[in-house]
């Protein structure tokens, strides 16, 4: 671009490189290589093909959506029973692109690079590129996301195939250990990235909402703890920011 | 159906597509589609961040305590107690995410070996 100084390479190329060095240095990717071997180990217990559960990785790249469906199918559930279970746990990408897009969308994008990015929203990815992005030109940001996603993509998905043929050689307690990787980093990087009131307030109420919803069996267990904890959360922010306004 | 009888069989790739790909991937297409015309400074952004964050952490809270796989044969107070140490291992060193996870599953995996089944 003829109006950008002191770059010659495009921002796409720019927000690429930029994106695959954040990948490279990303906290999550000692994360996810331990979350995916134990996929691949789990896929390879329960007879799945080895390319099965790589493929899984690539189109479906959410690991409680694919362990979900790894378990429900080994254990011979329905095909529509296993579809609406995987639905519901990955309903939390909605809002999560929702969040995203308008902080990485620039004039320039191009829907393919977009849609690419939205593959790429999965937690690991959507806390960096969040945290990240917005110290990115806007313009390179799209093709930033896509950086990260690259990487950490690319590195689960030959953790998924080492822990497919790694699965025989793994002791019990280390396979219980990596599953335990995902709620973990998700619980500890939620705390570190959530800087509003309504964040912090939501992270609490999804902690504790969600298992009452399961035990009391109420159906979409997920989707309403979203809706009414980030709605309350919400809430609550407004009348404590307006509250705040008024006094000054 | 036994998984490994269809193995060379297309069945499992198209049910990996009807069952796990697109009820998974039409969340994000539907996200995009709903990101349009909203700008970043839009109240709607925060107030679907909260959305996601509470989901977020149902699924942390799902995850733990009706635990899939090898990690259901870990006992609840262990899982729990795991998270906790994990907890104070990001709030004590730095704040950093990965002296949290490494804590909270290296606890996880000891509580296992020590006190396990």
């Amino acid at each position: 671009m003829a109006e950008r100084s002191g770059s010659w390479v495009s921002p796409t190329v720019e927000g690429y490189l930029a994106g695959l060095r954040a990948g490279v240095t990303s906290v999550f990717l000692v994360v996810l290589v331990g979350t995916f071997i134990s996929i691949g180990a789990l896929a390879h217990d329960l007879g799945f093909p080895a390319l099965w559960v790589v493929l899984s990785t690539l189109l479906i790249w959410a690991g409680p959506a694919q362990v979900i469906m790894i378990s429900a199918l080994g254990a011979g559930a329905a095909p529509f029973e296993v579809a609406v279970a995987v639905s519901l746990s990955s309903i939390r990408l909605l809002p999560m692109v929702v969040a995203l897009l308008p902080i990485v969308r620039a004039k320039n994008t191009r829907w393919p690079g977009l849609l690419l990015a939205t593959h790429f929203v999965a937690v690991s990815a959507w806390i960096e590129a969040l945290r990240l992005a917005p110290g990115q030109p806007r313009e390179n940001r799209v093709a930033f996301v896509n950086g990260i996603g690259t990487v950490l993509l690319g590195v689960s998905t030959l953790s998924t195939a080492a822990g497919y043929y790694l699965a025989l050689a793994m002791p019990r307690s280390l396979v219980a250990g990596m599953l335990f990787l995902t709620p973990m980093s998700f619980l500890v990087s939620v705390t570190r990235s959530s800087r509003m009131l309504s964040d912090r307030l939501a992270a609490v109420i999804g902690l504790v909402v969600s298992p009452i919803l399961v035990s009391a069996g109420v159906g979409l267990d997920l989707m309403w703890t979203g809706v009414v904890g980030g709605s309350v959360a919400y809430l609550v922010h407004r009348w404590w920011s307006r509250r705040r306004e008024g006094r000054e | 159906m036994n998984a490994a009888t269809a193995v060379g069989d297309l069945w499992p790739y198209v049910l990996l597509i009807l069952v796990g790909f697109l009820p998974s991937e039409v969340w994000r297409w539907l996200g995009m589609a709903l990101a349009r015309g909203i700008d970043e400074s839009s109240e709607v952004v925060v107030w679907v961040r909260a959305i996601a964050t509470a989901i977020l952490t149902g699924v942390v809270a799902k995850l733990m305590l009706f635990s899939p796989g090898a990690l259901a044969d870990v006992p609840v107070w262990i899982r729990l107690g795991a998270a906790a140490i994990g907890m104070a291992g990001f709030l004590l060193i730095r704040r950093s995410v990965l002296a949290g996870v490494v804590a909270g599953t290296a606890a996880l995996i000891a509580g296992d070996l020590l006190f396990g089944p």
